[in-house]
C-alpha cells in the first residue's frame, strides 16, 4: 500500500527535483506557535515534515535540537500532544507526508500498540527513532510496518557494504542518510564522499535516499540535493525558532515567519538542483 | 509485571542479543551499532583467552593491589551486638568488609577499567573516554590512561564537579581532561549523554570506557565480568576464613557495578540472601531520590532498558543523592532483571541513614568509607542486630570517603 512518502516521492521524482524534508521540534517554544510553524512549513516550500518528539535524555542530538527539546519540555508538550499537533494539521493539509522524529522511550512508555493505533489516527506516515537500530527491530518497525507506518531508518558513514542490507531490510519510505558521524547541527562532511555515501547505498535499494546532518544554507541544500532524492534540514530551522526568543523565551518576532523566510531560501536551493544520476 | 519463571541457574544471561529477561539489549544510534558490534567481537575474543586473563591477574596482583582483603569488622560488630543486647535480643552477625576501598585508586573501578583498558589496546584504539559520577571511575579511567599512554576525556557533571573537587585535581594531575557538563542537573546521567556524543563523533579511533554495569550491550556483560574478581574472591576468603557461605550480602547500588560484582558468583547459592541498596536520597514520597527499582518503572536509556526514574510521558527525571556515584535515574539492566526474578532484594537507604554509618564506621572502625558504600553500612546497621551472633553479613566497600570529606563537612556545618 502507497503511503503518502511514497506518492510524495513518486511526484517529485516525476518533477524531476529532490525533496526538501524539514525537521523541526514539535511544542518549541509553545504548542499554539509550534502549530503556527508546521502549517506554514508545505507553503514555505517543504515537502515532507519531520515532526520533532522532544526527549529529556537526547544522544544524538548537538546543542541546538538539545535547547529545543528542553524549551518544548518546559512549554508543557508531551508525546499525547505531539499527536495532537499533527491531527490538527493533518485538518488542513491531507498531503504532506508527516514522520515523527525521536527517541523510543516517550513511545515505549505510552505503549506500543496505542501509539500505533494513535498515530495512525493522527495521520503520521512515518516514524524515526534514533535509538533503535535494525537488532531491536520488533520493538516498534515491525509492528509499525504491521500498522502501515513506514519505518525509516537511518544508514551511517559507520554502516558498512556487509551491513546496509540489514540496516534496509525493514525501512520503508525513505533512506535517511547521515551525512557523517557525530551530533545533529555539526559541519556539513565532504559532498563528494557524501554523494559517493547516496550512490553506494542507491546500489544496495531502491528507496528514495534523503541526505542529513550539517544542511543549513540553500546552496548546501542544492549541492547536496544534486546527487540524492531528498535534503533534510533541521538545526537550521530549530536555531530561526532560537534566534527569534528573547532571553526568558519570550518572542521577539514571529517564529512561524523566520522559518517560513528560511524555509522559502532551501526550497529554492533544492529547486535548482538536479535530481541524480542515479534516476 | 509478571513474575518470570525461576530459571535453573541465575549466572546465565544475557542471551545473544545482550537481554536479561526483558532488560538490557542494544538501543543506540545507526552510528554506534557497528562499533558495537566490533567490542562484542573483540570481547567475545579475549574473554576466555588465556593470555589476556594472565595479563589482567598480573596488574591487578602487582599494580591493583588485588586479592582485596575480606576484613572482619569487629569494631562495627561488637557495636551492633551491643545495639542488639539493648533490645534485649542479645544478638548481632558477624560483619565482614570487602575492602576494594584499599584497591590502587581507592575503589572497585579499577577492576573493570584495567579489564577494559587492555581491551582498547588489542582494538588498537587511540584515544579513551568515559563518563564520571562521583569521580572514582575517571580517576580510574585516567589513571590506566596514563599507565597504557592513552589520551583520556571525562565527561563529569558540572554539580559533581564542584562536590568532587579532590578527584577532578587528580584526574587532572593524571593528564585527563575533565570536561564539564552543564545540560540537565549536570550529573552522571548528562556526563554520559555528552560521552555518547563525543562517540558517535569519534568513532574511527576512541574507545568508550562506560564505568557501570550498564549502557548497550555488551557493556553490562564485560563490566559484571571483570568486577565479578570481588564476589569470586569473597566467596574464596569466606569459606577460607569461616568455612562456610556468608548468610547476607550487600552492595550499594547506582549503576551497579560494585554490586554486580559482588553479588554474581554467589547467585545461584540459594541460601546467601543478597541485598542491594538504592540511594533513597531524601525519601521515595518525592522525587530526590534515585531509587529507579523500589520507585520508578522499566524505560529505554543509554543504550538499555532497565528500570528508571520517569514521569508519565517518559521523560527522564533527574534524581537525588547525597552520594554522586549512586545519583543516576537508572541502574545496570541485570539488576532489574534480579530484581524482577526476586533473586535480589533491592531496598532504599536515606541520605541521613547513610551519614550516620559514615561517621559510626570511621569511630569504630577506624575506616572512612566512600559515602556509597556507607549505604550498604547502613543498611547491616539496620539489619545486623535482628540477626543471630553465629550469623555472617558481607558489606561491599566499595571506596575509600577521602573524595567525600567536602561534602560530608557541609553536610555537619562544619568547615574545613
Amino acid at each position: 500500500m502507497a503511503t503518502r512518502i511514497d506518492r510524495r516521492m513518486a511526484k517529485l521524482r516525476n518533477e524531476g527535483r529532490p525533496a526538501l524534508v524539514t525537521y523541526f521540534m514539535g511544542g518549541d517554544p509553545d504548542y499554539e506557535t509550534s502549530l503556527s510553524i508546521m502549517k506554514a512549513l508545505p507553503t514555505a516550500g517543504a515537502d515532507i515534515i519531520e515532526l520533532g518528539m522532544p526527549f529529556s535524555d537526547p544522544m544524538a542530538d548537538g546543542p541546538a535540537i538539545q535547547a529545543a527539546g528542553l524549551r518544548a519540555l518546559k512549554g508543557g508538550q508531551t508525546l499525547v500532544k505531539t499527536l495532537k499537533m499533527a491531527a490538527e494539521f493533518r485538518a488542513g493539509d491531507n498531503e504532506t507526508p508527516i514522520v515523527l522524529m525521536g527517541y523510543y522511550n516517550p513511545i515505549y512508555i505510552y505503549g506500543v500498540d496505542r501509539f500505533l493505533r494513535d498515530a495512525l489516527a493522527s495521520g503520521i506516515d512515518g516514524l524515526i527513532v534514533v535509538d533503535l537500530p535494525p537488532e531491536m527491530d520488533e520493538e516498534l518497525c515491525i509492528p509499525a510496518l504491521k500498522a502501515g507506518i513506514n519505518f525509516i531508518r537511518l544508514a551511517t558513514p559507520t554502516t558498512d557494504d556487509k551491513r546496509l542490507p540489514k540496516v534496509l531490510q525493514n525501512t520503508s519510505g525513505f533512506v535517511y542518510y547521515v551525512s557523517m558521524t557525530g551530533i545533529t547541527g555539526s559541519a556539513l562532511a565532504d559532498t563528494g564522499k557524501v554523494a559517493a555515501a547516496v550512490k553506494r547505498i542507491k546500489g544496495h535499494t531502491d528507496l528514495p535516499v534523503c541526505v542529513g546532518f550539517g544542511v543549513k544554507t540553500a546552496e548546501q541544500a542544492r549541492v547536496i540535493g544534486a546527487n540524492a532524492d531528498g535534503v533534510v534540514v533541521g538545526t537550521a530551522i530549530v536555531n530561526a525558532v532560537a534566534n527569534v526568543l528573547g532571553p526568558k523565551g519570550e518572542k521577539t518576532a514571529d517564529p512561524a515567519e523566520a522559518v517560513a523566510t528560511l524555509v522559502s531560501g532551501l526550497a529554492q536551493g533544492v529547486r535548482s538542483a538536479r535530481l541524480a544520476a542515479a534516476e | 509485571m509478571n513474575k518470570p519463571a525461576t530459571p535453573n541457574s541465575f549466572r546465565t544471561g544475557p542471551d545473544e542479543q545482550g537481554m536479561f529477561g526483558i532488560f538490557g539489549g542494544r538501543f543506540v544510534a545507526e552510528t554506534l551499532m557497528p562499533l558495537i558490534l566490533d567490542l562484542e567481537r573483540h570481547w567475545n575474543e579475549v574473554k576466555n583467552d588465556p593470555e589476556f586473563r594472565a595479563e589482567l591477574t598480573g596488574l591487578s596482583t602487582h599494580y591493583a593491589g588485588r586479592p582485596s582483603k575480606l576484613y572482619f569488622a569487629e569494631g562495627l560488630t561488637r557495636h551492633l551486638r551491643e545495639v542488639s543486647s539493648a533490645k534485649g535480643l542479645g544478638g548481632g552477625a558477624k560483619v565482614y568488609f570487602k575492602r576494594e576501598d584499599l584497591n590502587h585508586t581507592g575503589s572497585h573501578k579499577i577492576n573493570n577499567c584495567l579489564g577494559q583498558i587492555l581491551l582498547a589496546k588489542r582494538m588498537g584504539k587511540k584515544r579513551i573516554i568515559a563518563e564520571t559520577g562521583a569521580g572514582q571511575h575517571g580517576v580510574a579511567s585516567a589513571t590506566v590512561a596514563a599507565r597504557f599512554g592513552f589520551p583520556c576525556v571525562v565527561y563529569m557533571g558540572a554539580t559533581d564537579v564542584a562536590r568532587q573537587s579532590p578527584n577532578v585535581f587528580r584526574m587532572k594531575l593524571l593528564g585527563a581532561e575533565v570536561r564539564p557538563v552543564t545540560a540537565g542537573h549536570g550529573t552522571l546521567k548528562d556526563a554520559m549523554n555528552e560521552a555518547l556524543r563525543d562517540w558517535v563523533t569519534n568513532v574511527e579511533d576512541t574507545y568508550y570506557l562506560i564505568g557501570t554495569a550498564a549502557g548497550p550491550h555488551p557493556y553490562p556483560e564485560l563490566v559484571r565480568d571483570f568486577q565479578s574478581v570481588i564476589g569470586s574472591e569473597a566467596r574464596a576468603q569466606i569459606l577460607e576464613q569461616e568455612g562456610r557461605l556468608p548468610d547476607t550480602i550487600i552492595a550499594a547500588v547506582g549503576g551497579g557495578s560494585n554490586a554486580i560484582g559482588l553479588f554474581h558468583p554467589f547467585l545461584d547459592d540459594k541460601e546467601v540472601r543478597i541485598i542491594g541498596i538504592e540511594a533513597g536520597g531524601r525519601g521515595l514520597d518525592g522525587i530526590e531520590h534515585c531509587a529507579s527499582m523500589n520507585a520508578g518503572a522499566p524505560g529505554v536509556l543509554h543504550g538499555n532498558r532497565t528500570y528508571l526514574l520517569q514521569n508519565a510521558d517518559g521523560q527522564i527525571m533527574d534524581g537525588h543523592s547525597i552520594s554522586a556515584g549512586l545519583d543516576y535515574p537508572g541502574v545496570g539492566p541485570e539488576h532489574s532483571w534480579l530484581r524482577d526474578s526476586g533473586r535480589v532484594e533491592y531496598v532504599p537507604v536515606l541520605d541521613d541513614e547513610a551519614l550516620e554509618a559514615f561517621k559510626l564506621t570511621t569511630r569504630v572502625e577506624g575506616i572512612i568509607p566512600a559515602l556509597e558504600s556507607a549505604h550498604a553500612i547502613a543498611h547491616a546497621v539496620k539489619i545486623v542486630p535482628d540477626m543471630d551472633k553465629d550469623q555472617i553479613v558481607i558489606v561491599n566497600l566499595s571506596g575509600r570517603g577521602d573524595k567525600d570529606v567536602h561534602t560530608v563537612a557541609s553536610m555537619l556545618g562544619m568547615e574545613i
